[in-house]
């Protein structure tokens, strides 16, 4: 399959491709640029960190930033250790209902935290959570696609390793933290981009439970610093923009193999 | 299912199983109690909320279908709901279609393979919320970049996004755009995966590519095509984030989506049983596609 291509399918290629990267790379300049040159592409146009600054001090950015980081790292924290748990219950033990337990864990593949909102906003208020970074965090926390995929790879660990650490008179957990987690270690890491991907730009939910600086994600910071009630000139709220996509993107740019090998692994999301 | 989980007892019966048994509720403890917590319950929390009025000192009353009654009348919700089939009309199959031609082209020798794959997939990354906000200047009228345009054929402003016959179309133009490079992957992890003899054969014999791709890749990529078809339905209900800063549902309604009309309805007008009641039929429409999914998935393990 991997032969030469025609030069018109190479062109037509190329052009997709600038198109695609267009909107970014617009972002981008009119960011870089005093808001005079937001339409107007001229080379001679002077280059200024002058919006990223008055997006920074306009907006508490920084607190948003910290928010983020908090949440996500919280988020995957939790689904690692809970979805570890759960896949080597149902990998590692035989007992009565694991069968009616699993499918009932994957009902959440079906019907995502991101629908029942109306719901979850009620069992958040009634623990007295509201407007805290673990409200966002707590519906996500157990991931049945991360225990679906954790059961997937611990099944395939061959025996003789758990039998031998069984014959050094390991207990379970034991087991679980020197045979099971490091050998599933390409899951974990497929898991965790697209986990802190997924939660890095969700909005609606977060949107929801907060309702202050303290707790705000940076995706919810930028839908209220763009507001067009807020006059804020569009070079500024793009800066934001930028600012808000820039560490994912910086990420993905620098592993971008990883990110893809990991949404072609992970994909269901 | 099948295999023999590794910590059988030695001697079934007795406290060595029990205690095995123990063990495992107690790993499955912590994600059961917020799993439960935050989609059993609320499933069902849902359900039950769809069947009461909340009356206005705060009491519930049972009320049996009125809720869906009203549901049946109300005229917003069919909108939302023909958007919706628009919505993934719109977004699914072109975006999936660029999707397998980028993967194709992605997949050959071509020029410069690594930038075209990276300027593909990059507006997967980014959030949706930043997306809308960069498309929302495109869509500006007068200022925004798609009326300069207009601008210089020396055609008037318009209110795109302001316009009900435009304001769907643009919407979809931007999902497309940040939909397909996602799609890509698949149909890239698809194609590495054929078996390359086929297709070698076939060129040998002096087929043209149009025929290779069209008797040969295409159908074997079907199952591919299937799983993302029915991942990017279930998808298109879920997204409505950009709703939020771009149009918020309007003009009149024209692009408002189901879940967006849920967090209306529960948020804005703060009447939850009727939202509870929008609920469960998004829950019942995703259920049905998830349902069709791992039924079509289970089929496909079996021919396997």
């Amino acid at each position: 399959m991997r032969e030469r291509t025609s030069i018109l399918e190479a062109v037509a290629a190329w052009v997709l491709a600038l198109v695609w990267i267009a909107p970014l790379a617009y972002a981008l300049w009119s960011s870089l640029h005093p808001a005079a040159f937001a339409t107007s592409f001229s080379l001679s146009a002077p280059l200024t960190f002058d919006n990223f600054v008055r997006a920074w001090h306009q907006a508490p950015f920084g607190r948003y930033y910290l928010n983020t980081v908090m949440l996500v790292s919280l988020v995957l924290a939790g689904q690692l250790l809970l979805s570890t748990l759960a896949a080597y219950a149902f990998v590692h033990f035989k007992f009565r209902g694991s069968g009616v337990a699993f499918a009932l864990a994957l009902l959440q593949l079906m019907i995502m935290p991101d629908v029942l909102i109306v719901e979850n906003y009620r069992v958040i208020s009634k623990l007295g959570l509201l407007d805290t970074i673990p409200a966002i965090a707590l519906p996500y926390m157990a991931s049945a696609f991360a225990i679906f995929l954790l059961r997937q790879t611990f099944k395939s660990i061959p025996r003789e390793l758990i039998e031998a650490a069984k014959v050094e008179g390991a207990g379970p957990l034991q087991i679980l933290w020197r045979v099971y987690v490091p050998l599933a270690r390409p899951t974990y890491v497929a898991f965790a981009l697209v986990s802190v991907s997924y939660h890095w730009n969700n909005f609606l939910w977060p949107l929801i439970v907060t309702n202050s600086v303290e707790s705000r994600p940076l995706t919810v910071g930028l839908a209220v610093f763009g507001a067009p009630e807020t006059g804020v000139d569009w070079s500024v709220i793009n800066a934001a923009t930028v600012m808000t996509m820039a560490p994912l993107l910086i990420a993905f740019l620098i592993f971008q193999r990883q990110f893809v090998q990991s949404f072609m692994r992970a994909g269901i999301r | 299912m099948t295999d023999v989980p590794a910590d059988l007892p030695r001697t079934s019966g007795g406290a060595r199983a029990w205690l095995t048994e123990l063990n495992a509720w107690l790993l499955l403890l912590p994600a059961s109690v917020v799993l439960v917590a935050f989609t059993h319950y609320p499933v069902l929390a849902t359900i039950r909320s769809s069947l009461f009025v909340v009356r206005r000192n705060g009491t519930e009353i049972f009320a049996g279908l009125d809720n869906y009654r009203a549901m049946a009348d109300d005229a917003i919700f069919w909108k939302a709901l023909v958007n919706n089939v628009w919505f993934a009309l719109g977004t699914v199959p072109t975006s999936m279609a660029l999707a397998l031609l980028m993967a194709l082209w992605v997949n050959r020798n071509i020029r410069g393979r690594g930038f075209l794959r990276l300027a593909y997939f990059t507006p997967t990354v980014l959030p949706m919320i930043a997306v809308a906000n960069i498309w929302l200047f495109f869509y500006t009228p007068d200022y925004g970049l798609l009326d300069q345009l207009r601008a210089l054929a020396g055609l008037p402003g318009w209110n795109w996004l302001g316009d009900p016959r435009t304001v769907m179309g643009c919407l979809i133009v931007m999902v497309i755009w940040k939909e397909a490079g996602f799609f890509m992957i698949f149909y890239l992890a698809a194609l590495q995966q054929l078996p390359p003899d086929l297709s070698e054969a076939a060129a040998v014999e002096g087929a043209s590519r149009l025929y290779i791709f069209r008797r040969i890749t295409f159908p074997l990529l079907m199952p591919t095509t299937l799983f993302i078809a029915i991942n990017a339905v279930i998808n298109s209900f879920k997204l409505v984030d950009h709703l939020v800063i771009m149009t918020k549902g309007g003009p009149n309604n024209a692009s408002t989506l189901l879940l967006y009309y849920i967090y209306e309805v529960a948020f804005t007008f703060q009447d939850s049983a009727y939202a509870a009641t929008l609920t469960v039929v998004l829950i019942a429409i995703l259920s049905s596609l998830a349902l069709i999914k791992f039924g079509y998935l289970d089929r496909r393990i079996h021919y396997q």
